[in-house]
């Protein structure tokens, strides 16, 4: 049996998450994963609107803002079980994309940048100004997901960082699913004939304004889910989640990782979630070298460190 | 041969591979050294890392030397929680001072509650220990009781109606919130209140609002940063002619420096001994204790001494003193030891823990201070 | 009728700090279409060396020379070492590699120099001006004098010096401007060093006012791109009113509506210009190339 691409990269990825835990010295290892994972899903979301669809977004953690402030909330004020918080994120945060993704996305290139760089601020503020509803500044506790107890009257006793890692290794191989499938049909055909060339796109006929706002959503949806997770597992959360930063950081994840692909920006989300755990070593040299490291690879690596290390590799096979 | 041998174990003690022969105690500390809230973590991470120091060329604790392990979470919760995690499963260390901000040290919360580490917080959120955890302490009075000591004073000077301008950042919003929660308390009432963002150049129309306020008698700036130094000059700018009242988050002379002597001419905030130590008498048991940090950390970094790293000290002190009392470095004998904590007098005051009361200050550890030809006064 | 004069005076001051920031992107921008995020860092590095350089015993204006010297010869480096490399890289690359050049720089200052607030004195004293019963800094009159200066420079620049076309020239074809005979890596190397400088001097003017400490550039950056994509990004006069309206914008938000909403405000108004003209107030309607 010959497997296509799209099972190569979820095989890969599935047997990566399981066969490493057998390597950790230590249950902190499962933090780290877990946060990659988490990380991933949202960069995910980051490949189909920049990698496939051509469109960038500087705001992006604002999604992930509303999926994790509706786990910190809707529990709470609604009585809504935390998994279906998730979902509501979910919804909201699909509704949100279509209302500002519909005039925003007429926008190109840096004008859309400072687009979606408002309308991620705007989140931002609203959930550090609005005190009396989500808990300002300082944060607000996120209520269990309570899967962990259900798992351990099932007889499998796991720590918070094990059961996240499992967990959101879960969702991550399923958010990928998706993703990969995506890419292989007409819309994700589509979307990438848009990058190519939106006129050329236009012109044989598809529906270019509709086809972006697809991307835009979806990939609202993967931004709003890896900041419900978040949320979950930490059991606290704060506005930062939705700030400008984050916002970067999941659009560095892509493009450093390989933004064409849906490895490649795991790759790079693991990268970067690492890389300041390492740097601590560094102590007052991390900012320095984390501002180096990002120009270098984009400059030497332009396609993203997952896609050249690849040629290199085949290059030296040929 | 002998030769050898030693050479080989040095070396394999340089790799780690051998455990040194004395026994030594691991401290973990996750801080803010960098990021918005590096005002507060980077006095910290250095006062930590001098107290450490210090006590280790003194022959350590109970004999042992202890190793702090020390790392800079930005001031973002969710690195706050890595590290914690880090501390508790990798570095496995006794206990844990940190947290800056309140964002980060609820985030360390759960770890430490789940692992059963002692923790000792440097913020100032008063739901950090209300209700009481078991394994989490703070240093800092909370916001609640420097509005607290704030509207005793404004009370005594017979203000009846403030105005307040507060920072957004986590500071500001939580010290505004406690202070509206108990302005009624004193018979006071905030007829203008108003914000700033932390990085904002002006507020001069935020404070011409403030100053149209109607009967309005002083004004209350609850924030940290440049902020509450923008606040005070414009206020002199716009020359409102009312007392203005800071917060504890600018209680260092790098504030009279920025805001200008002129400007703070007549400025009142709720400080710890530290800003005051040659005013004090020498019979106030917190001279010695206040002398001694300012002195060290004003010789080894050059800059003034603050509230902050005065909180880091008091959490080290802490740390110590159960340690030493708990006779061993178990992680549960040193949290029943600091639980048992009694008298012990640091910088921002004396504390006295019990199992209902993880922070142990009263409001006489604060003295209010007014700036006067660009010193600090106490007010009588 | 003195509130609001205060709300406006205060609104310029705010304003003018946000267009010596924007008219710093515009110069970059026009040689390269890049959107450097690490302007604000050069504000920082104005406003800090000449924190250091007059603490060290320099007389200010000495200091500040020095300043804008220095952050222009960072400016080209930056030019040299991470932007020339890149060339013809997509838009979010380049984003990145200027991110990454401001964490950089960051991360060098806070080394070299430290993490406290500075502020160096006003250069006319600080005695408020009375104007129409509001006050005024005499520092915010040199900022925004500041900012009309450079405005005028670069206006002259570009469209009365061969410098200055030869700049826009590249901009709009590197290889047309290349057969004519421009030297586009000068240009680059020129325009990147005027980027910087103008920051700097910004940093100058701005910290007596706005307080300084390495971490300001951020905040100021995005300020400055707002208000370059609020005017249209590439024209000094967008950038100047671009600056002036976002400034005013929050000072009458937060002196009539909400201070907690002010950058809301700022912001919501941007979304909604940028939905009816989306090329920005002065912006120039390009088409693609297929």
């Amino acid at each position: 049996m010959k497997l296509s691409n799209k099972q190569t990269a979820l095989v890969v990825l599935a047997a990566l998450i399981a066969i490493t835990p057998l390597f950790f010295p230590s249950s902190y290892y499962f933090r780290v994963g877990s946060l990659i994972f988490v990380n991933s899903i949202a960069v995910i979301g980051i490949v189909i609107l920049a990698g496939y669809a051509g469109q960038i977004s500087l705001g992006h953690a604002g999604f992930a803002g509303i999926g994790a402030y509706a786990c910190a909330l809707a529990p709470v004020h609604l009585g809504l079980h935390p998994a279906f918080a998730v979902v509501l994120g979910a919804i909201i945060s699909a509704v949100m994309a279509y209302v500002v993704g519909r005039p925003i996305l007429r926008l190109k290139g840096y004008y859309l940048g400072v687009a979606t760089l408002g309308f991620g601020i705007l989140v931002s503020m609203v959930l550090a100004n609005e005190r009396e509803i989500t808990g300002g500044p300082d944060g607000i506790q996120v209520p269990d997901l309570g899967l962990r107890a259900i798992v351990k009257t099932m007889g499998l006793d796991l720590n918070n960082s094990e059961f996240w890692y499992i967990f959101s290794g879960l969702a991550l191989i399923l958010g990928a699913w998706v993703a990969l499938n995506l890419y292989d049909s007409p819309t994700g055909r589509a979307l990438r004939a848009l990058h190519g060339s939106e006129i050329a796109a236009r012109t044989v006929g598809i529906d270019v304004a509709r086809l972006k706002l697809q991307a835009f959503i979806i990939s609202a949806v993967y931004a709003s889910i890896s900041g419900s997770l978040l949320a979950l597992q930490n059991k606290f959360i704060t506005p930062d989640v939705a700030g400008f930063m984050h916002s970067i950081e999941m659009v560095t994840m892509a493009v450093l990782g390989g933004v064409g692909s849906v490895l490649g920006a795991i790759f790079g989300a693991a990268i970067l979630t690492m890389l300041p755990q390492l740097l601590t070593v560094f102590a007052e040299y991390e900012m320095l070298l984390m501002g180096l490291v990002m120009m270098l690879v984009m400059i030497f690596m332009r396609d993203g460190l997952l896609p050249s290390i690849l040629r290199r590799i085949r290059g030296k096979d040929e | 041969m002998k030769l050898l041998s030693t050479t080989a174990l040095s070396g394999l003690m340089a790799l780690g591979l051998v455990s040194t022969a004395f026994a030594e105690i691991k401290i973990g500390a996750s801080v803010s050294e960098t990021g918005p809230a590096a005002f507060l973590g980077d006095p910290q991470t250095k006062t930590l890392k001098m107290m450490v120091d210090d006590i280790n060329a003194k022959g350590g604790v109970n004999g042992e030397q202890i190793v702090l392990v020390i790392y800079d979470d930005g001031g973002d919760p969710n690195k706050a929680r890595t590290f914690a995690t880090r501390l508790v499963e990798d570095d496995e260390v006794v206990a844990i001072i940190g947290g800056s901000t309140t964002g980060a040290t609820m985030a360390i919360i759960p770890v430490v509650e789940d692992a059963g580490i002692p923790f000792i917080s440097l913020a100032g959120a008063i739901n950090i220990i209300d209700p009481v955890k078991p394994f989490t302490f703070k240093t800092p009075h909370t916001d609640r009781m420097a509005c607290q000591k704030i509207f005793e004073d404004m009370e005594a000077r017979e203000i009846t109606k403030i105005g307040m301008i507060s920072g957004t950042d986590g500071f500001g919003a939580s010290m505004q919130a406690q202070c509206k929660s108990v302005v009624g308390d004193y018979g006071i009432e905030v007829v203008a209140d108003e914000t700033y963002g932390p990085q904002d150049a002006d507020m001069t129309p935020q404070l011409t609002n403030i100053k149209g306020a109607a009967g309005i008698q002083a004004v209350l700036n609850p924030g940290f940063g440049q902020g509450p130094s923008i606040v005070t000059r414009n206020f002199a700018q716009l020359a409102i002619d009312l007392p203005l009242y800071q917060s504890h988050g600018v209680a260092s002379d790098g504030f009279i420096e920025l805001a200008g002597a002129a400007a703070a001419e007549g400025v009142r905030l709720p400080g710890t001994a530290l800003l005051v130590t040659d005013l004090l008498a020498d019979s106030d048991p917190q001279k010695a204790v206040a002398t001694a940090y300012k002195t060290m950390f004003e010789a080894q970094t050059r800059t003034s001494v603050g509230t902050f790293g005065g909180y880091a000290h008091d959490a080290m002190l802490l740390m110590v003193d159960a340690i030493t009392r708990a006779g061993s470095a178990d992680s549960v004998a040193i949290r029943d030891a600091l639980e048992a904590t009694s008298g012990l007098v640091g910088t921002t005051g004396t504390y006295t823990m019990s199992p209902t009361d993880h922070l142990g200050l009263d409001l006489s550890a604060f003295r209010m201070l007014e700036i006067k030809a660009g010193a600090w006064t106490l007010v009588e | 009728m003195p509130e609001l004069m205060q709300f406006i005076l205060s609104g310029l001051t705010v304003g003018a700090v946000y267009a010596l920031v924007a008219l710093g992107f515009t110069i970059i921008y026009n040689a390269s279409d890049v959107v450097n995020f690490a302007q604000g860092e050069f504000v920082m590095l104005g406003g800090m060396i000449t924190v250091f350089a007059h603490g060290a015993g320099m007389p200010l204006p000495l200091a500040a020379v020095i300043a804008i010297v220095i952050t222009a010869g960072v400016g080209v480096a930056l030019n040299k070492l991470a932007i020339e490399p890149a060339r013809g890289a997509p838009v979010v690359s380049l984003i990145i590699i200027t991110i990454g050049a401001s964490i950089f720089i960051r991360g060098v200052t806070q080394l070299v120099f430290d993490k406290q607030l500075h502020r160096f004195p006003s250069f006319s004293g600080d005695d408020p001006i009375h104007i129409f019963g509001a006050t005024l800094l005499p520092q915010s009159l040199w900022v925004m004098a500041g900012a009309l200066v450079v405005f005028v420079a670069l206006w002259l620049f570009f469209t009365r010096t061969l410098t200055g076309k030869a700049i826009l020239a590249t901009s709009n074809n590197r290889l047309a401007a290349q057969l004519v005979g421009i030297s586009t890596n000068w240009v680059m190397t020129l325009s990147f060093a005027m980027s910087a400088g103008i920051g700097a001097l910004a940093g100058v003017l701005v910290t007596p006012i706005t307080l300084v400490s390495y971490d300001v550039g951020i905040a100021l950056a995005l300020k400055g791109f707002a208000a370059a994509m609020l005017g249209g990004m590439g024209n000094p006069k967008g950038a100047l009113i671009g600056g002036f309206l976002l400034g005013l914008l929050e000072a009458l938000t937060a002196g009539y509506i909400s201070s907690q909403y002010k950058d809301a405000a700022a912001f919501i108004v941007i979304l909604a210009v940028l939905f009816a003209m989306p090329q920005g107030l002065f912006g120039k309607k390009t088409t693609d190339r297929v």
